[in-house]
């Protein structure tokens, strides 16, 4: 090999290196008696989970975590398949702004979404309920989940559903068991995706949360007092569950492009 | 299809209208209408007045946090697009395709990761007596203060545009016409001709918009600036905060957001009518 080749992939490990740092220093102080975390490192622990998961308000929030997680990824996933199947099937006059109404929310910033919401929500008579929270990251996972589905329906041969029909069987009958069964993968990968970014989503959590927290609002409120390594403890377990969700996923969309 | 009417195409399309309606346009607009209203005894109250708007935009506070805004977040994108392309490059043409598929796999990870224990781990890093500054004192070097400053913010920044920037960059350099690469190496071109005559021109729409998402992801965000770069000067996100929670002023900060979102949309029209522009 080339001296150059050699360099060059010696970069890209060293941008790995740097994305995935902060992830395992997390982890790895996670386990480590020092309050101040430093080089040499003290010795292995697992005393910040057992402090941080003696806490009541702890596994309070990671129930709320899990309630706004599952709730936002189900709305998610079925606005992101209803959407991305519009798209797929019909073509119709202003389509153009539909789709953009669909796939904006991720281009305004979350500060913003979080003071919109908020203001909103508190006309809704909804704000500081999880509810609020729920309606929050569906807005903002549904495009995930559309775009996963629109990728998958994008396999589907349209002459599929045609079939399904002259062979006399309803649109309803063809979408229960012709296109819903061929997009599961997708379904199931989106409602992975969208449920880590709820479970991570904090801004505009923190916007209408009020006292119901889930974990990342807890977090944040850790982060605004002082050098705390239960956040280590707390965030490994946070990073454990979002990757799994990514890498559950992924894997799904692998697989099915593969097949 | 068929002439009679059929309720089918609704139930599908319907959905996201009435949601997004409700839960998207509705804040929005709620937001914009908001910014015109005044705060009476700690209560808002409907008006149609501009005397947040006089407020805002006659406060020194505000300016400076907007141009360290737009300057951080156009910084963040040139350096992002820096770092990323060579690592890009080798991906899209040293590596094999299993390799580049698993390596934009684990790119994709981190961004849906909590993105707050990140800054986390790195503000504690980067602090005075943390492990960086540990690892260059056996060197004798440092100890360097990276914390609360601009490098504390762009550290955070990268951490959170990169693997993105990464991600489309490697799909546009990857999707250019090998034979296009070679001919151009056959015409005797050197590989810097090569690179600035082919590659980078066939490439540009990606570069544009990985640079574009950047900027972005970078100009919104709030976690960086508060707690990687120690907040002073505030950006817009951390004015926004700020005013919404200190002061109960919902109505200047949305003065705030609504200049952020009209910035944010300039520019990337701007970019991404450089990016398909001219390109016949």
């Amino acid at each position: 090999m080339r001296m150059a080749d050699i360099l060059s992939r010696v970069y890209v490990a060293a941008l790995f290196v740097f994305v995935f740092l902060p992830i395992l220093t997390s982890v790895v102080f996670s386990f480590n008696s020092d309050r101040f975390p430093t080089v040499p490192l003290g010795h292995f622990t697992t005393h910040w989970y057992e402090t941080a998961f003696s806490r009541p308000e702890v596994w309070l929030a990671f129930k709320n975590s899990l309630i706004v997680a599952f709730c936002a990824a189900s709305l998610s996933t079925m606005l992101g398949f209803v959407t991305a199947y519009t798209d797929f099937r019909y073509g119709f006059r202003f389509k153009t702004a539909y789709l953009a109404l669909a796939l904006l929310p991720p281009t305004i910033p979350l500060v913003i979404m979080g003071l919109a919401m908020l203001a909103w929500l508190g006309r809704l008579g909804l704000s500081g309920t999880l509810i609020g929270i729920i309606i929050a990251h569906t807005v903002m996972g549904a495009p995930f989940a559309m775009a996963i589905c629109r990728m998958r329906l994008q396999q589907m041969d349209p002459a599929l559903e045609a079939a399904a029909w002259n062979l006399g069987a309803s649109p309803w009958r063809t979408m229960a068991s012709v296109v819903i069964p061929f997009s599961t993968p997708a379904l199931i990968s989106a409602f992975c995706l969208t449920a880590a970014v709820s479970f991570d989503e904090f801004i505009v959590a923190w916007f209408v949360s009020g006292l119901n927290k889930t974990v990342p609002v807890m977090i944040l409120e850790i982060l605004q007092g002082n050098v705390d390594p239960q956040i280590n403890a707390i965030g490994t377990v946070v990073f454990l569950t979002s990757i799994t969700l990514v890498i559950l996923a992924q894997l799904l969309i692998l697989r099915r492009s593969a097949t | 299809m068929k002439t009679r009417f059929s309720v089918y195409p609704y139930v599908w399309r319907v959905p996201l209208l009435i949601w997004q309606g409700l839960f998207f346009i509705g804040p929005l607009a709620l937001m914009v209408a908001m910014s015109f209203w005044l705060v009476k005894n700690y209560r808002m109250e409907p008006d149609f007045v501009f005397k947040n708007w006089d407020k805002m935009m006659s406060r020194g506070y505000f300016w400076d946090a907007y141009w360290i805004t737009l300057w951080r977040a156009s910084l963040a994108a040139l350096l992002a697009t820096l770092i990323a392309f060579p690592a890009s490059y080798t991906l899209a043409f040293k590596v094999s395709d299993t390799v580049r598929r698993w390596a934009v796999f684990f790119l994709i990870v981190p961004f849906f990761t909590s993105y707050l224990v990140r800054a986390y781990a790195w503000q504690v890093l980067l602090a005075e007596s943390g492990p960086i500054n540990a690892i260059l004192g056996y060197l004798g070097l440092g100890p360097f203060t990276m914390l609360n400053t601009g490098i504390g913010a762009m550290v955070g920044y990268m951490t959170l545009v990169l693997p993105l920037v990464v991600i489309l960059q490697t799909f546009s350099l990857a999707a250019i016409d090998r034979n296009l690469i070679e001919a151009a190496w056959n015409l005797g071109a050197s590989a810097r001709a090569t690179l600035f005559k082919v590659i980078i021109p066939s490439a540009r729409v990606g570069l544009i918009i990985g640079a574009v998402f950047a900027f972005i992801l970078s100009y919104g965000d709030f976690v960086s600036p508060f707690y990687l770069g120690g907040s002073k000067p505030p950006t817009m996100s951390i004015l926004i905060i700020d005013t919404t929670k200190s002061g109960q002023q919902w109505p200047r900060a949305a003065v705030v957001a609504i200049m952020m979102i009209v910035t944010l949309f300039t520019v990337a029209f701007v970019a991404v009518g450089a990016a398909y522009g001219r390109r016949k």
